[in-house]
């Protein structure tokens, strides 16, 4: 699949559309995994747009993202870097076509002290 | 028989690039009652114009068609040349060969053919014409404006200094608007009530203008040069005419604690109030819901103490109903609610503020005294965030804000950080932007004095989410040049608020039947052209209410909305549109069917006797169209179901006549 083609395919995937993005940077602003991203998510939005979707596809940065969906939540312009990001995973997921995690394996991080999104978050993002 | 002339014009390369006009000056020659026809390069020049009225005189025409651009654009020009040459000016068609043709088709054979259909269709219609003349009617040499801000008040003066009488309708208890309460102006940082209060004096001494303060307008009827306008004015518990704003009742009055609309709530009034020292007019209002004597009939000391008599507790809303010739809306814009904007936390901490609010903690006439103390614990702030764009330019969230870009907040934003640094220069103060938008005059220059002269840190990012956390607001932002998420600890946090039209706008376009677009903001006649008028004839347009404008641009705009005002009561009689519906009374049943449907209320009925053929009589209920106040829509005529209502200059024959003219 060349480059165009991915970019494309993680539009579809995802649903939204990247090309509305006003280069504000409130998502970036949401965001609190910021610091363990090296593509952050208006970026994430900016690479999706020009087709440099190859760094993303390798990068630790779609599993720092949280799921939290701050930013998809405060983007004014009704992108969603998240479902955006989420589409990138799932590509992964369906080209390997295995999962990062298995369902097993989410038991032995949790503590008493992990909210149940990041529980249910941790499913939808590793385990399709 | 009409001795029809028909010209076909090139408009240059812009018809004739894409249409053959010579081909169609040929095919209509054979049109039934053309005979002339020809095609010229331009036929709005003079010389095209002499081409017409020669052909009319030699060729003893009756009807011309001019195959050429919209009729928006020169219909009234070929009319006006048609005249010249001694003939109805209604007797010409346009076919409009360059909108509808040659600029939406690229192939020069296609592009003729419609052509020379759009040139028999009008030729068709021109055989049906008759001569129309338009009727007279007075013009009430007197104006309205609704809203007093900035906007309303200049227009005002200038309608008045012209010598036609003006008055003001003004909700609020005082003329004046947002700039009332502003403490200095961009971009020369002259202080608003400086500039503000002469000219509201001025509005106040004026012998031509009359201010209905405290006032609202709830019915409007008739047209152009002729309106009728019911005015509420309510009670203020005051009278106006006797009370001479010495502020005695204000002082004793017991009830202390009401918000302070004038001051955002930022500080308490009594419930008798003159809203600031310079209010025009300076009358005291009693609020009936925090007023004791009005909720309980317990107290009355107001009226104890006014020396003038001037209390009067029985007061009730009172209606005028006054004639104008012109209306002015005026009715500004209001900031957005910030309640929605959780990630903001402007309804948990006091110290997130708007910059309206801003503006009133640094007006010496304020809460504070014009000192910059943060709200919750009247400390003096030390580190300031501003945040630009808040609901502007937001496209995902209509129920929060506002897709639009709110044009002055960059521009108030540098102002107020900029103030800030040069009164306070111990304060840090950066300033988060997506975009800074500066076009005007000086108004770059005076953005990046913030930053050259100031040092005032802007940060290109928009803040995330600010979060209350002891006596300080942690605000996370971007910072998109660095490529970093900025962390700042503030005293205070100011949210440049979108701004939107004044909620009352939309009931007062209905009332006027002025359109407005989907944000509210009146629409004018036409975006480039006829920027201060409304679409409805006689309603113009004034200051923020037709969309964001900062005070230099609103005053520009009044004085606009003033001449065109001046430019219509000056006149004795206006000449209506003829083309106008009536009803053929033989055929009409009442059935209110055009009535219900008249966008313009131009339709009455009316119970008429009949003469029977055996001479009995019958009353039977028809419809009336009033010629002045019909805008000839033509929404009537197709939906009478009895086929009596048409339209002159556009009767259901000839509308028949040009689609057979396309179908043959
Ligand atoms: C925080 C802030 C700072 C600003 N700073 C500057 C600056 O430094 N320089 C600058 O050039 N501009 C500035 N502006 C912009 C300026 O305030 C506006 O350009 C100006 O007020 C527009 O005037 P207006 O008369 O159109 O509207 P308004 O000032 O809103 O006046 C409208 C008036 O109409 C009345 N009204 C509304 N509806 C009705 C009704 N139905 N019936 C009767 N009356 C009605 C209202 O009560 C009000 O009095 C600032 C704006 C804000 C928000
Ligand atoms: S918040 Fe939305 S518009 Fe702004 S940079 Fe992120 S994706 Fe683009
Ligand atoms: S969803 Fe992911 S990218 Fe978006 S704010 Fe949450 S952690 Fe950051
Ligand atoms: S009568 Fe009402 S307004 Fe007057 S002093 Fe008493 S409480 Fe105040
Ligand atoms: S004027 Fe500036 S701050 Fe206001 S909405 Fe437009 S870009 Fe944003």
């Amino acid at each position: 699949m060349n480059k165009k083609m991915l970019a494309e395919e993680i539009i579809r995937i995802s649903g939204t559309d990247p090309k509305k993005c006003m280069k504000c940077g409130k998502c970036s602003g949401s965001c609190p995994a910021y610091d363990d991203m090296e593509y952050h998510p208006h970026q994430f939005v900016s690479m999706i747009i020009n087709g440099n979707v190859d760094p993303l596809m390798v990068s630790e940065s779609v599993y720092s993202c949280l799921t939290c969906f701050a930013c998809a939540e405060r983007c004014p312009r009704g992108v969603e870097p998240a479902k955006l990001i989420e589409a990138v995973r799932l590509f992964k997921l369906r080209e390997k076509g295995k999962n990062r995690m298995s369902a097993e394996d989410v038991s032995a991080f949790c503590d008493a002290d992990m909210p149940q999104q990041a529980i249910v978050s941790a499913f939808r993002k590793y385990a399709k | 028989m009409q001795r029809i002339g028909v010209f076909v014009c090139w408009c240059g390369s812009n018809i004739a690039g894409t249409v053959d006009v010579k081909q169609v000056a040929k095919a209509l020659e054979n049109e039934p009652g053309v005979v002339y026809s020809t095609d010229y390069q331009y036929m709005c020049s003079q010389a095209g114009q002499d081409m017409i009225v020669n052909a009319v005189k030699e060729h003893r025409l009756t009807g011309i068609v001019v195959c050429s651009c919209s009729p928006r654009m020169h219909e009234q020009t070929f009319r006006k040349t048609a005249a010249k040459a001694g003939l109805n000016p209604y007797m010409v068609e346009i076919a409009n060969i360059r909108e509808q043709c040659s600029w939406v088709h690229k192939d020069m054979i296609v592009g003729t053919e419609k052509a020379i259909i759009l040139g028999k269709a009008a030729v068709a219609k021109v055989n049906l014409n008759a001569p129309l003349t338009p009727g007279e009617s007075p013009v009430t040499k007197r104006a309205l404006v609704i809203g007093g801000g900035i906007a309303g008040i200049q227009t005002a003066l200038d309608i008045a200094d012209a010598g036609f009488e003006v008055d003001i309708v003004e909700k609020k208890p005082t003329i004046g608007g947002k700039m009332a309460q502003l403490d200095k102006t961009f971009p020369t940082l002259d202080c608003a009530a400086c500039i503000l209060t002469p000219k509201m004096v001025d509005v106040a001494q004026h012998e031509k203008i009359r201010v209905f303060s405290f006032s609202e307008v709830s019915e409007v009827s008739g047209f152009v040069g002729n309106f009728e306008v019911t005015i509420k004015k309510k009670a203020r518990y005051v009278k106006e005419d006797i009370c001479t704003g010495c502020g005695a009742c204000v002082d004793k009055c017991p009830v202390k604690k009401v918000p302070n609309e004038f001051n955002l709530g930022m500080d308490n009034r009594k419930a008798i109030y003159i809203p600031f020292a310079q209010a025009v007019p300076k009358v005291a209002t009693i609020d009936p819901n925090a007023c004791n004597m009005l909720k309980a009939g317990k107290c009355g000391v107001c009226s104890k103490v006014c020396t003038a008599g001037a209390i009067d507790y029985t007061q009730k809303d009172e209606l005028v109903t006054e004639k104008y010739g012109a209306i002015v809306v005026a009715t500004g814009f209001e900031p957005i609610s910030m309640e929605k904007f959780d990630e903001y936390a402007y309804s948990q901490s006091k110290d997130v503020i708007t910059s309206l609010e801003f503006e009133r903690l640094t007006n010496a006439a304020g809460p504070t005294q014009g000192k910059l103390l943060r709200p919750s614990d009247l400390k003096h702030p030390e580190k300031i965030v501003f945040v630009q764009c808040v609901g502007s330019r937001c496209a995902s969230c209509a129920e929060k804000g506002k897709e639009y870009c709110s044009k002055i907040c960059c521009m108030y934003t540098a102002k107020h950080a900029m103030l800030t640094r040069d009164k306070y220069p111990d304060t840090d103060v950066t300033v988060f932007y997506i975009d800074v938008r500066t076009p005007g005059k000086n108004f770059d220059e005076f953005y990046r004095r913030a930053t050259e002269d100031y040092g005032v840190k802007y940060i290109k990012g928009m803040v995330g989410k600010i979060v209350p956390e002891g006596d300080k607001l942690h605000v996370q932002g971007s910072d998109l040049i660095a490529n970093e998420q900025v962390h700042i600890d503030a005293d205070l946090v100011v949210l440049a608020a979108a701004i939107e039209p004044d909620k009352s706008a939309r009931p007062l376009a209905t009332m006027l039947t002025a359109s407005m677009d989907t944000n509210d903001f009146f629409t004018e006649a036409h975006p480039k052209l006829r920027p201060v008028e409304s679409p409805t004839a006689g309603v113009f347009l004034s200051g923020a209410c037709q969309g964001p404008k900062d005070i230099p641009e609103t005053v520009s705009q009044a004085g606009a909305a003033a001449a065109k005002v001046i430019g219509l009561l000056a006149k004795d009689k206006l000449l209506g549109n003829p083309c106008v519906a009536s009803s053929d009374e033989n055929m009409c049943n009442g059935c209110s069917s055009c009535a219900n449907v008249c966008p313009y209320g131009a339709i009455t009925y009316e119970d008429k006797e009949f003469r029977m053929p055996d001479r009995t009589i019958q009353v039977r209920r028809i419809a009336k169209v009033n010629p002045a106040v019909c805008q000839g829509c033509g929404c009537c005529t197709v939906t009478c179901p009895s086929g009596a209502m048409d339209l002159r200059g556009f009767t259901n024959s000839q509308i028949m006549a040009e689609v057979d003219a396309i179908c043959k």
